[in-house]
This record gives structure tokens, C-alpha cells and sequence, in this order.
């Protein structure tokens, strides 16, 4: 029994005062005088910039493998794993196959929903975008842009809390570009290899599975949600390995989230005969 | 010698204004000895609430060039201009000058169940693993500055919400409590429901600010948000629990061991401009 219990004191109404005067001047949306405004405008700028390759990449619907005819087996990440109908030119590359026969369109429209509800449900990310999108707050201290705010209690910002689950079907992404990085130094009629295009998808698929694994979400499952660790040993190291990989969730996201466009990127050159995928060995 | 202009905020709950005090810089100086000079030579009834001048106490908390900082560890060759803002924290109603009225935070700080320890063993006495213990040191540095109460845009740009949220220094607290082996309340639908942690959007001003570097955001709310995630949003967790036929606690049940309470919760939907009127 607590204190306040046996005194008998509970429960007791106490009152939140609201609107008392405040000091400082009212009409300043902020008294800040360094340039609070380049992080929020640079996260805009580079967002954006991801989002409008994302969306051409996304929508082209070709140039995302390099097949037999020039030697390589390269899948872009933005369309692995290919599963849709559409997606069929390269059935028996992979090992997946089809199962998303309904799905006419360029299957990257189909494959996205996956990293991109991970990644917006982020809480790295939600930090940036409410910070640099929705201006609330775009930086510390600086007036937030709305007039009102019921944060992440109420449709739709409350699905926010769907976020393990995008973690779950991210995990399993990150398996399948994993087995796109290992077919890689598989060269048709060459037999076994290592080509700068080999090394792009490995590095892409380490990143995406670092910054999943860094995951808040991740580190709460994996053995943040227990109070007695030294109950749970293997839980407690998964935790401590994972802690210091959490801290830097931010560079994490945004490494990797560079590095899976220009993987992107290099397919689509190599594809489309613009560059030649350079054979390291 | 050079100059430094400090435009500092000089008023009540009837108004106020800035005022600006010319000084001489002087070498090693923290904002806190400059405000001490301009009480002593120019302005000796200007108010300002300190006590430690080490970064201790947590009372010198005011907002420096718009940034919320302990002027006790700001030092003034770290500003860059010659001429330096001070005003009170924002968030909280203006007593005189720079001091502010800060017992919201008292209030909320009733909200919160104490630390509730199980039986202890056959000896009389707890006993618990290091290892179970050091997470929650990192929250116990916290020196109740409230500087991340101030910055939280929740309740500095929309007052209303203090209705009905706790602020980070109160879940920096339920996180000591929380993830503590030997407490047994279950906090999560009290938090969920009347302390507004679902009103965070996890925009880490509060870590940004913090004198003591707690990693508020991502130690303490985040964690926070997952094992609410876990008791009410997760549907394999509450699968978890039919099958190990175990309840989770409500926020009613746990809101009876807090030594006081708010009325409305986080969740009664009450329009912002119906309670401000």
C-alpha cells in the first residue's frame, strides 16, 4: 500500500491551469537567431528528392534486371522481390517465382508498400518528416505550424503503431535481396564472379539489414520489453548488440536509403546498356 | 574590452517587455554571472530563480537566443552575437522577470503510480541484479530543469493538451518505473489513456535540450511506446495473453495508486477551443 493510500488521500481531483499569461513576446514565432531552418530544409530537400527517383524508378516497369543476355544476374532492389505477373521475364532467375499473378502494373508499385510503411512509420523518420513536412515543430523552439495537434492518438497517425509488423515483412525483404546480392556472383555462361554491380547489391542489402535490425521496434522486441534481464540472457546480449547500432538509427536511414536509389540507379544504367557492369574477378 | 548587449525580458502576468543592459564582456563568464552583474550594477530588481551555478539543480532554466538552456551552463563566449536574448520559459505561466511558474509539473508528477514492490523475499529484504538495474541510472540523472517539459511543442504551442499530457520528464520517470525488476504496476493503459504518450511525435527536442544528455526520445519514450504497442495495438501480444490467461492492468485500476488525478483523459476527445474558453 502506498503512502497516499494509507493517508487515505486518493483518489483526488487536482486541477490543470490553463491560459495564465506567459512571458516573452507573443507575436515571434521564435527568438532562435542561428539557422535553425537548414535541417529541416535540407531533410526536405533530400526526401524529396528520394521520393520523385522513387516514383520514375517505380513507374518505368523495365530496365530493372540485367539478365543472361549480357552475362549478369542483377535485380534492382526497388523490384525484388519480383512476384507480379509483370514480373515474369525473369521467372527461374528467382527463386521466389510468381505469386502476385493479379498484378499487371510495374511490380515495384506492388513491392514499395513494404519499405515505404517501414520507413514511414520509422521513428527516425516521423521525426524528420513532422519536423521538415508538417512543421510541428520544424526545429526546437521554433513555433509549431498548426493550430491545434492531437499527435499520434487518433486516425491516421495512431497506425503508426503498426510499425513492428512493416519490421517483420522488411526482415523478410531484406532476406530476399540477401539471396539477390548471392546470385550476383552468379555470371551466366561465365560461371562465378564478382562484378561492381556484385558489390553494390551486397553493400545495399548489409545497409538495409543494419538499419532494420537498428530498429526502436527491433530493439523493444528483441529484449527492451523485459525488466529482469538477467533472467534472459540471450535476449539481454541481442539487446546490448543492438543498443548501440539504435543510436545511430538516424545515419543508418538515411545511408541506407540513399544507397538502395543508386543500386537502383546502377541496375538501371547496366540495363539499359547506358554503362557496362565493370567484372572485378 | 568588448561590449555584449542582453535584451532580457522584464515583466509579469500584466505584460512585459524587453529592456536592454550594456555590459563589459568579461572572460570565462556564464550567462548566469552576466544576469548576476546586471542585478548588481544596473537592474537590482530583475528576478531570476538560481541556486547551484553547476548545472545541478535544474533552477536557472530560461530560454537563451529562443534556445530553453540552464544559463548556469551557457557560457557566453559559446553565443556568437553581441547581442543576447533571455527570456522565461514559454511553456509555463510568467511569475516575475525571467522566473516562471512551474507546479503543472508538480501536478503531473501525482499523476504517476509510485514504485510498488512485490513481496520481498523470505530475509525481509529485495535484492536485485546490477544488470537489472543500470537502464534506468541513465533516467535518474534527471535534475527536474523541466527545459524539456518548456521545449515539447505539445504543450508550448497548444496549451489546452496539458489537460492531458504528462510531458517527457514524466516519462522519463514511468520509464524508471517501468523497466524497474522490482515494481509490479502496470502502467501502460494509464499512459496510454490519461498521461498522453500517444501525443509525442517523438520530434526529440526534449533530448536535444537536456542538460544531464538523458536520451529522453529514444531510451525513455520510445521504449515507452512499444510496450504500450505491446498491451494495446500489438494483436499477437493480446493473442499471448488469452493464452497464458493473463489480464493487463486497466488505466482505472492503475490510476488508483497514484497519489492524485486529472479529470479528463487523453482520449474524451474534448475540442480544444471548448476547454480554453
Amino acid at each position: 500500500m502506498t503512502i497516499a493510500q494509507e493517508q487515505g488521500t486518493i483518489p483526488q481531483v487536482v486541477p490543470v491551469e490553463i491560459g495564465r499569461p506567459r512571458g516573452g513576446p507573443k507575436e515571434k514565432r521564435t527568438l532562435r537567431t542561428d539557422r535553425w531552418w537548414i535541417s529541416p530544409a535540407v531533410t526536405a530537400t533530400v526526401l524529396t528528392s528520394f521520393v520523385a527517383y522513387a516514383t520514375f524508378a517505380a513507374f518505368q516497369g523495365k530496365d530493372y534486371y540485367v539478365g543472361a543476355k549480357m552475362h549478369r544476374d542483377l535485380i534492382s532492389p526497388f523490384y525484388s522481390p519480383c512476384i507480379a505477373e509483370s514480373c515474369q521475364r525473369v521467372a527461374g532467375s528467382h527463386p521466389l517465382g510468381i505469386w502476385a499473378s493479379f498484378w499487371n502494373f510495374s511490380p515495384a508499385l506492388l513491392i514499395l508498400i513494404v519499405p515505404l510503411g517501414f520507413r514511414l512509420t520509422c521513428y527516425y523518420y516521423r521525426k524528420a518528416y513532422y519536423r521538415s513536412f508538417w512543421q510541428s515543430p520544424p526545429a526546437c523552439g521554433v513555433a509549431d505550424g498548426h493550430r491545434s495537434y492531437t499527435g499520434e492518438t487518433r486516425f491516421p497517425l495512431i497506425l503508426h503503431n503498426v510499425h513492428r509488423y512493416f519490421l517483420y515483412l522488411a526482415l523478410l525483404f531484406n532476406v530476399v535481396l540477401t539471396m539477390d546480392a548471392v546470385l550476383a556472383f552468379n555470371f551466366p555462361g561465365q560461371g562465378i564472379g564478382f562484378s561492381v554491380g556484385t558489390l553494390v547489391l551486397c553493400v545495399n542489402a548489409a545497409l538495409l539489414w543494419i538499419y532494420s535490425v537498428s530498429c526502436h521496434a527491433c530493439r523493444h522486441i528483441c529484449g527492451g520489453q523485459i525488466n529482469e534481464f538477467s533472467k534472459h540472457k540471450i535476449r539481454y546480449r541481442l539487446w546490448k548488440m543492438i543498443t548501440p547500432l539504435n543510436a545511430r538509427h538516424m545515419q543508418l536511414a538515411w545511408v541506407s536509403l540513399v544507397f538502395v536509389a543508386l543500386s537502383d540507379l546502377y541496375v538501371r544504367l547496366v540495363a539499359s546498356g547506358i554503362i557496362h557492369d565493370y567484372k572485378i574477378f | 574590452m568588448s561590449e555584449v548587449t542582453m535584451n532580457v525580458w522584464r515583466g509579469d502576468s500584466n505584460g512585459g517587455n524587453f529592456e536592454q543592459y550594456k555590459l563589459e564582456r568579461v572572460e570565462g563568464e556564464v550567462v548566469l554571472d552576466v544576469v548576476h552583474r546586471i542585478q548588481a550594477t544596473l537592474a537590482p530588481d530583475l528576478a531570476c530563480r538560481w541556486n547551484c551555478k553547476a548545472g545541478k539543480c535544474g533552477s536557472c532554466s530560461a530560454e537563451i537566443d529562443g534556445k530553453p538552456s540552464l544559463m548556469c551552463m551557457t557560457r557566453m563566449d559559446t553565443l556568437p552575437n553581441d547581442t543576447i536574448t533571455i527570456t522565461p520559459m514559454k511553456t509555463f505561466p510568467i511569475i516575475k522577470d525571467l522566473v516562471t511558474d512551474v507546479s503543472f509539473n508538480y501536478v503531473m508528477a501525482r499523476q504517476i503510480p509510485p514504485f510498488t514492490p512485490g513481496d520481498p523475499e523470505p530475509d525481509g529484504t529485495y535484492r536485485m541484479q546490477q544488470v537489472d538495474i543500470d537502464r534506468a541510472q541513465e533516467f535518474h540523472k534527471c535534475i527536474e530543469c523541466f527545459l524539456c517539459q518548456d521545449v515539447c511543442h505539445v504543450i508550448r504551442d497548444h496549451e489546452v493538451n496539458k489537460l492531458y499530457y504528462a510531458g517527457p520528464r514524466f516519462f522519463v520517470r514511468l520509464a524508471s518505473l517501468e523497466m524497474h525488476p522490482l515494481d509490479t504496476v502496470d502502467r501502460r493503459a494509464l499512459m496510454r489513456e490519461y498521461l498522453g504518450l500517444g501525443f509525442c511525435n517523438i520530434t526529440k527536442c526534449c533530448t536535444e535540450v537536456c542538460p544531464e544528455h538523458i536520451k529522453i526520445t529514444d531510451n525513455a519514450i520510445i521504449p515507452l511506446k512499444e510496450r504500450v504497442v505491446d498491451a494495446s495495438y500489438d494483436p499477437i501480444a493480446w493473442l499471448g495473453r488469452k493464452i497464458r490467461r493473463k489480464s493487463k492492468t486497466t488505466a482505472e485500476e492503475a490510476y488508483e495508486l497514484a497519489p492524485a488525478r486529472v479529470a479528463p483523459t487523453s482520449l474524451d476527445g474534448i475540442p480544444a477551443t471548448a476547454v480554453e474558453n
